[in-house]
């Protein structure tokens, strides 16, 4: 395979469950609730995907219990900062610790375990065709998904009377509230979506990527979903873009040494949060006007 | 839907729920048995100056169940264990920093005055929390300094993965081997350059491609770069990883053969498996508690061989014929005999500069691990 294709390929091996968390909390942040513990929702899918699949020897089940796991997690976020009021940022956190928590108490048995993977489906014929064939069409069926997912989510934010909803809460509460809205209804939906969505990236990596599960098998990048959203201006294509563009800095290093050629992997490895900062540098007023109002706020209201 | 609940109570409530949840992941898990290797050979009992009670700590910087290297440590925590009047205090996923000083404390004021340090960058830790409390004594895992009462202990691992580089050499189709490595550090580059020499004495034309991941256990992106490997041609893997496990699975999926590393993880590789250095650290542990308590121990740099059983070489799998087994367990002989010295001059680095001269001996072994260079053979860089 050619150095572009392979890097490519890789792009959209090492992205894809970074695209998965930073669509989810694309979604959440536009209801106005920034969730910090993204971490803990894909640890939280990782795991229930990879026991469910080793239970059952089926990882679509595992799949299913991902999506589940994640968003019940995600629901106890919401509980805690649209029903208790809570900080948005200290409940995100806390909500990071404790997936790392019962991930590793509940993954115990599960380490060095053997599941039948989520294998790869290349598309006959189109996975023939020179260069792109094995770059799009040879992944397994998550990753096709995430990308139609991207599109259908940008459809739904920016085109759908449900995103125009979703937006006024994010916006002002207090206006959605008063134009009829139940924003707390749809900050809840929005937030265990938007688990649910890195409860699929964590099973990504558990269940196809590596079918292996580790304690912290996600190493972080959870959080830099959630620096992706800012580099992303809470767009769903330009999450996409900037997942690509984490999971291609990862290909890259990695294809370079395969090569023989001396990079730093410490030096690689900031790449997704240095673009999160030239970002905000570059597009700095548009980036505030992108930055739903309500971000963060507490509503203190009915609904 | 009117939800204006009280608040303190609840807040109360979710905190407790929390801090169990953690506290129990925290610290559950203690009386588990980890599957894997054998305790064997170590539990000898102490003399008879021994048997005051001793608190000892142990901090890993994984998960003691990850197949791999904290696995390896914690089957010589098991044997510790089971010594008379000892209590242990086991910590896990201590981050190699000021945390880890901070967990030392912890297991001193709970009365601990052994501690072992597991990982390679709770030296330093170490040596800082050493300073404050000069009556404990602080063994730690393959450091490569000392202070008044911070000794360290290691294996020669590179020893056995000479071997696994002859096995390596002969079932290579490509010639080309691979290598993931976590960190740059001498113990990593120590192995790399003996696998590859194993692989050269039989294949002259065999190189090991070298890829840095810069974290100890990070699944996915081993898994990528097995995959990177794959891409240049590269069809036998080993690893210097803390889990080594997705990179073994990653290699059996692709068709490649696989080294494993710390634990026999042959299991995950039923084709390609076909040997690995392996870890027995019960028996130096057991004798290095044993010195401590009876006043013997002088604080040094305990560098032990494959002759000592601290190393060893896991089974071999079907991918390995026997006529090479032959050959590897032949050789194996020579290196327990000392007749064969792995690091025995000339050994020339990648730019072809002989560091170890012509006829020159092999250098002892605290100078082997100041090494700071690939051989010849090795492509890849070490990263600044």
């Amino acid at each position: 395979m050619s150095f572009v294709t392979s890097v490519s390929t890789g792009a959209i091996r090492a992205g894809t469950s970074v695209m998965y968390a930073s669509l989810g909390e694309v979604i959440a942040q536009r209801a106005g609730i920034i969730n910090l513990g993204v971490e803990g929702c894909m640890l939280a899918g990782a795991l229930a995907g990879y026991i469910v699949t080793a239970e059952t020897g089926s990882p679509y089940a595992g799949i299913v219990a991902a999506f589940v796991a994640g968003g019940l997690l995600a629901t106890v976020h919401a509980f805690l900062v649209v029903t208790r009021g809570a900080n948005q940022l200290a409940s995100g956190l806390a909500l990071m610790f404790l997936g790392l928590g019962l991930t590793a108490f509940f993954g115990r048995p599960y380490v060095n375990d053997q599941i039948t993977p989520l294998r790869d489906y290349p598309v006959p014929m189109l996975s023939e065709i020179p260069y792109f064939g094995p770059v799009l069409f040879d992944h397994d069926p998550l990753t096709y998904a995430v990308f139609p997912l991207a599109g259908a989510l940008w459809w739904f934010v920016f085109r759908s009377r449900w995103g125009v909803m979703l937006r006024a809460v994010g916006e002002s509460t207090e206006s959605a509230f008063a134009a009829g809205l139940h924003p707390a209804r749809i900050q809840y939906a929005a937030v265990a979506f938007g688990g649910a969505l890195a409860g699929l990236g964590g099973a990504q990596i558990s269940l196809a990527y590596t079918a292996t599960w580790v304690e912290n098998l996600t190493n972080g990048r959870g959080f830099i979903a959630v620096a992706l959203v800012i580099f992303a201006m809470w767009n769903p294509l330009r999450a996409m873009a900037g997942a690509l563009l984490f999971g291609g800095a990862v290909a890259l290093q990695l294809q370079l040494q395969a090569r023989g050629v001396g990079v730093s992997p410490f030096l690689l490895d900031m790449t997704p949060y240095l673009l999160t900062i030239i970002v905000l540098l570059a597009w700095a007023q548009r980036g505030q006007d992108a930055f739903p109002a309500g971000l963060n706020k507490v509503f203190r209201g009915t609904g | 839907m009117r939800r204006i609940l009280p608040k303190r109570g609840g807040w109360l409530l979710l905190f407790a729920a929390v801090f169990a949840t953690l506290f129990a992941a925290a610290c559950g898990g203690d009386d588990d048995d980890t599957p894997a290797s054998t305790a064997a050979g170590g539990a000898t009992t102490a003399s008879g100056a021994a048997t005051k009670p001793v608190t000892i700590g142990f901090l890993y910087v994984g998960a003691v169940d990850d197949g791999g290297y904290n696995q390896a440590a914690y089957q010589g925590q098991l044997a510790v264990e089971k010594l008379p009047n000892v209590k242990v205090i086991k910590a896990e996923n201590v981050p190699e920093s000021a945390e880890a000083e901070r967990v030392m404390e912890q297991m001193i004021q709970q009365g601990a005055t052994i501690i072992f340090p597991t990982s390679f960058g709770h030296l330093d830790p170490a040596i800082k929390v050493g300073e404050k409390y000069p009556n404990v004594t602080f063994l730690h895992q393959g450091g490569l300094k000392t202070s008044k009462n911070v000794g360290t202990y290691f294996g020669a691992s590179w020893e056995a993965n000479y071997l696994a580089g002859i096995a390596a050499g002969k079932v290579t189709k490509t010639n080309k081997l691979g290598y993931v490595v976590a960190f740059p550090i001498s113990q990593t580059l120590l192995n790399i350059n003996a696998f590859e020499l194993g692989a050269k004495s039989v294949n002259p034309a065999v190189t090991t491609t070298v890829i840095f991941t810069a974290t100890w256990c990070d699944p996915a992106k081993i898994a990528e770069s097995v995959k990177s490997l794959k891409d240049q041609g590269v069809d036998v893997l080993n690893q210097h990883q803390d889990c080594p496990g997705a990179g073994i699975q990653a290699a059996e999926k692709a068709g490649m053969f696989s080294v494993g590393y710390h634990v026999d993880d042959s299991k995950l590789a039923p084709n390609g498996w076909l040997t690995a250095a392996t870890w027995d650290w019960t028996k130096l542990f057991v004798d290095l508690v044993n010195q401590v308590r009876d006043g013997t121990y002088k604080v040094s740099q305990v560098r032990q061989s494959m002759a000592d059983g601290v190393v060893k070489l896991a089974p071999f799998g079907k991918a390995v014929p026997k006529d090479v087994q032959d050959l590897v367990l032949a050789t194996q002989k020579k290196i327990l005999s000392g007749e064969l010295e792995i690091f025995a001059g000339p050994v020339k680095d990648q730019g072809g500069t002989e560091k170890i001269k012509a006829g020159a001996k092999q250098p002892p072994v605290t100078e082997l691990e100041t090494m700071n260079y690939l051989v010849e053979g090795v492509i890849g860089k070490i990263p600044q």
